[in-house]
């Protein structure tokens, strides 16, 4: 039988555009919820490898040549919500997690 | 085919530059780096700014994995002793050895310590590596006096940095004058000036004959004329000297003065030697300054590509700009109008304190020459005219005198550049090159940025890069790309139409009507702003949410570390004892750094996201508001006590700040707004470097716009006289609207005013005699906003829904371990990195 997924939180807490911050096993993860997308919500860690800080949650979202972005709300380096990547800096990389919504719920993994 | 091995004997900013070069080039030469500094190269230019707060480590220039990843070889802390030409070869210290096809010296140089009695004591100190850095700061820590040997410019900057480390702080000089090499005795006798008026003192024609023990003190230094002064440290700071005591051991040819010979190729004279930096002795001439070396190392790295034609070193100009001590010093060419028949204009302010001198050819036709002290404004033109041989105007003064009755110096338009004018010195490129890239197809600004790299350095041409692309477009009969982003086509003022017009009052219905994609954090604060500007709904308002910037969500300033800092709106600057005594209150209980802004307000650092709402409750029950120093909005309006108390104000500028505070607050703006009222000529609330200042007259108000502060300051422009009250509020309701519905995304008011067509004149029109005929709608859209004010806190904290956006965590109710705080001067700070890592090692 396959295990139960681990509930983060419920899909209210979430901001239609916009991030949210969650604490998962003691990790501090960025979610970002698209309303209206096929995956609807993306996470990634909330530390921003660039600025030093827990900070990428409060960051504007949008997108730039196609990729799915999130601006860093100290410097302003965009990271792809998708792979992590920095569009500014090749050495600067975030961590993706996989999430997804059953019902009105956030699961992790 | 065997590699070429190629060793880089120093690692310092030149060679690291030189290894950057070569890495981008190719990948068939095997590089080994051998430094002698403990760490790889860093940014020395500034050091000093490590005396100012910043992390040495944010001084580096690459690192030890950066060169791993790249197949450097390479070695710190271990300096090369000997050279073998014979076995082309170098030992170390430490007794390795490393053969080489191709040697590259980049060693740098040493500060000079003159041979006096005394000199080799435990206080006697030199300034150019981060080591020196650290025994500086010991040796101040039990020092009240310090002395720098030496008045050139390194000196004076480490005089800055004794004084802020607290000391008394003395400059001894030999010459008659500070800064000798770059200024004339006018322009050096004003800088002394100036400096002596911060509070260090200058001692000129001093030769220092001994160094013994104080009686008070732990130093004496004693002069030639016999007069002595009493020190506990001493930095020496009297020159350089190159580093070529390799190349001189091993037979290189060496300069009679020092310095390691090179050709228009930085070659030595061994053809398989090169040297490059402050090594190098070119044409008789040591380039102590960083963009010489660079371009050594470029040249240098130059000679390994397979070319018919290699590129020369031609030697480098040595125009300089700087601040020092917090005063602007700027010298170029012949600043001492040496050149034969050459002609000088000087223009000396005492009240100011600036003082400009151009030297000028014969026929006064070419500038040759200048120095700037107290105001550099005139640099960037002045280098302009200099290294392009631009001719001058008919009067060449006119491009030092002050701007009388609105003639302002002639600017020097992108059309009078010739094709060899530098525009990006970081980079190396020219006007030419930028035209010629644009002939090669590149359409706009980033396409030329990323094709001939310029402005990607500094930074500091950017605004002079644009003017000559948009030149050029406009010359090819192109459009020039001015939408704000990839989502919109349009420019700021054509969103503000639309949106106008339109009645749009959405960032969603704007995106379906007029953009695509989903918007970026160029387009959303913008549109944001535009929405709060015309429709002033809430800000936090649902839909309008995801536009904001961190700050206007969460309606405070973020700082480095994540938290935030509150600003409680002080109109005028006038508060009660009560809201002082409420305020102290609020910053004990959450433990907050309190500082006063310069805006005469208070500030409060260090909340995290959940304290913000119970912070601004308490804030608000003691009868605060936002101060929406978060906002691109209406600041503050600073003010002097005027009539009511001081004995020369005419009229009651507390009064009429408030006034002005209370009508502006909360108004959002393309960039921040800040103001000011003085109550008389005299000034002191300094309305005259604000976007709107006000001074109080005999006849009543006199009103200056566009000046401003920062980076870079503006006076403001007297634009109307002797208004009564209401006069002047209509005037600034017209002229904010007008800013706000015209200028571009962060455009502040001067650029904004400076780019409008007929400037200044032409705002008089629009303003004052309405000439376009939209006075009346501009009032009323400003009744608007006025009437429809909130305190956006207060709004928030009443409503449970926004409160809950403030949690750190929407799961938990922790908080971040990554906040952690240390004591310094009586009240809690950030950790830096090591303090962090030590504090969360042991708390977990
Ligand atoms: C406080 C300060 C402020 C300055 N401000 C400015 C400024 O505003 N503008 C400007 O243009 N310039 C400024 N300069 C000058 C600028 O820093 C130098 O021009 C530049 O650093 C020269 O680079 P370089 O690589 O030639 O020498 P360095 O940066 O000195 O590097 C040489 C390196 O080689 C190492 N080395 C020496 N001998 C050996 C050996 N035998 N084996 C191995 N390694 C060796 C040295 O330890 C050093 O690390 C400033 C300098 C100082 C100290
Ligand atoms: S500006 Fe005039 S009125 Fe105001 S404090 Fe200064 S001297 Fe007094
Ligand atoms: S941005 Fe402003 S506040 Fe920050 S360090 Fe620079 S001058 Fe100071």
């Amino acid at each position: 039988m396959e295990k139960a997924k681990q509930v983060v939180c419920q899909t209210q807490d979430l901001i239609p555009n916009s991030g949210v911050c969650a604490l998962v096993n003691g990790k501090q993860v960025a979610l970002f919820y698209f309303p209206e997308d096929d995956q609807p919500v993306r996470a990634v860690s909330n530390w921003d490898p660039i600025g030093q800080a827990n900070v990428l949650s409060r960051g504007i979202v949008g997108d730039l040549k196609g990729r799915l972005v999130v601006a860093s709300p100290l410097y302003k380096q965009h990271f792809d919500l998708k792979t992590g990547e920095c569009l500014e800096d090749d050495q600067a990389k975030l961590e993706v997690f996989p999430v997804s919504i059953e019902e009105n719920l956030v699961l992790w993994g | 085919m065997k590699k070429l091995r190629m060793v880089v004997a120093g690692n310092g900013m030149v060679g690291h530059h030189f290894v950057d070069q070569i890495l981008a080039l190719s990948t068939d030469i095997e590089l080994t780096v051998l430094g002698a500094e403990t760490r790889p190269a860093y940014d020395r230019v500034h050091l000093s700014e490590v005396f100012a707060g910043k992390d040495p480590k944010d001084l580096s220039l690459t690192s030890r994995e950066y060169y791993k990843e790249h197949n450097v070889d390479a070695h710190f802390g271990d300096a090369v002793v000997a050279i073998d030409r014979d076995n082309k070869s170098v030992k170390t210290e430490s007794g390795r050895t490393f053969s080489y096809d191709k040697l590259i010296l980049a060693t740098g140089s040493y500060p000079f310590v003159p041979p006096i009695k005394g000199s080799e004591c435990k206080e006697c100190l030199t300034y150019r590596t981060i080591d020196d850095l650290g025994e500086i700061k010991a040796n101040a820590k039990d020092a009240k006096i310090g002395v720098v040997v030496g008045g050139g410019l390194l000196g004076l900057e480490c005089a800055n940095a004794l004084k802020n480390l607290g000391l008394e702080t003395h400059v001894v000089e030999f010459a008659p004058g500070l800064m000798g090499v770059q200024l004339d005795q006018g322009g050096s006798k004003m800088l002394r000036r100036k400096i002596e008026a911060l509070g260090v003192t200058v001692h000129t024609s001093k030769a220092t004959t001994l160094i013994s023990e104080g009686d008070d003190t732990k130093l004496r230094m004693s002069f030639a004329d016999e007069t002595h002064l009493d020190t506990d440290m001493i930095v020496f700071s009297a020159g350089i000297r190159p580093y070529d005591q390799l190349a001189r051991k091993s037979g290189l040819e060496v300069g009679e003065r020092g310095g390691i010979v090179i050709d228009y190729h930085c070659r030595t004279s061994d053809s398989d030697i090169f040297a490059i930096g402050e090594c190098a002795l070119f044409g008789k001439m040591i380039y102590g300054l960083v963009a010489p070396g660079y371009r050594m190392a470029e040249i240098a790295a130059q000679q390994f590509v397979d070319a018919d034609e290699k590129p020369s070193f031609t030697g480098a100009d040595m125009s300089t700009k700087l601040k020092l001590l917090g005063v602007d010093v700027g010298s170029i060419g012949d600043a001492h109008g040496k050149t034969a028949d050459s002609i000088c204009y000087v223009f000396s302010d005492e009240k100011a304190e600036t003082y400009k001198r151009i030297v000028v050819s014969a026929d006064g036709k070419r500038l040759l020459g200048a120095v700037l002290v107290g105001d550099c404004s005139d640099y960037d033109t002045l280098l302009q005219y200099y290294l392009n041989e631009i001719d001058l105007p008919g009067s060449p003064e006119s491009m030092i005198l002050p701007a009388t009755d609105g003639s302002a110096a002639p600017a020097l338009g992108p059309a009078a550049l010739p094709a060899t004018a530098t525009i990006c010195s970081c980079h190396n490129v020219s006007k030419g090159d930028i035209v010629n890239a644009m002939d090669a197809g590149c359409c706009g600004l980033p396409d030329v940025k990323s094709s001939t790299k310029a402005s990607t350095g500094c930074g500091g041409c950017a605004a002079l890069l644009k003017n000559i692309v948009d030149h050029e477009m406009e010359a090819r009969g192109l459009e020039v790309n001015k939408s704000i982003c990839e989502h919109f086509q349009f420019t700021r003022q054509e969103l503000f139409h639309l949106i106008k017009v339109e009645e749009i009052k959405s960032f969603q219905e704007m995106l379906d009507k007029h953009g695509s994609g989903r918007g970026c954090d160029i387009c959303k604060p913008a549109i944001g702003s535009i929405l709060a500007s015309l429709w002033n709904d809430y800000v936090l308002q649902e839909n309008h949410v995801q536009l904001q910037d961190t700050n206007d969500t969460f309606l405070a300033n973020m700082q480095k570390n994540g938290t935030y800092s509150v600003v409680p709106r002080v109109p005028g600057g006038e508060i009660t004892p009560d809201q002082l005594i409420a305020i102290g209150e609020v910053g004990k209980k959450y433990n907050l750094y309190t500082k006063i802004t310069g805006g005469q307000r208070i500030d409060l650092f260090g909340a995290t996201l959940n304290q913000l709402p119970d912070i601004w409750r308490e804030l608000i029950d003691a009868g605060l508001e936002t101060g929406h120093a978060y906002g691109k909005a209406v600041r503050t309006v600073k003010s002097c006590v005027g009539s009511t108390w001081c004995r020369y104000g005419v009229n009651d500028s507390v009064g009429m700040a408030i006034h002005i505070e209370n009508r502006y607050k909360g108004l959002r703006a393309p960039h921040k707004l800040k103001f000011a009222v003085s109550g008389c000529t005299r000034e002191c609330a300094e309305a005259q470097s604000k976007d709107v200042g006000v001074i109080a007259t005999e006849n009543g108000w006199n009103l200056y716009v566009c000046g401003n502060g920062g980076m870079k300051p503006r006076h403001a422009d007297l634009f109307a006289t002797d208004l009564d009250d209401q006069t002047l509020i209509k005037y600034i309701d017209r002229f904010l609207m007008f800013y706000i519905r015209t200028a571009d995304r962060l455009q502040r008011t001067s650029v904004w005013m400076e780019n409008l067509e007929g400037g200044l004149d032409y705002l008089r029109q629009v303003v004052i005699e309405d000439s376009l005929g939209i006075g009346e709608e501009l009032e009323a859209q400003m009744h608007h906003v006025v009437g429809t004010y909130q305190c956006e806190w207060k709004t928030t904290i009443e409503n449970p829904e926004k409160v809950k956006r403030f949690r750190q965590f929407v799961n938990s109710n922790a908080s971040d371990d990554n906040v952690v705080f240390v004591e310094e001067r009586g009240q809690m700070r950030p950790a830096n990195e090591v303090e962090r890592q030590k504090l969360i090692a042991k708390s977990a």
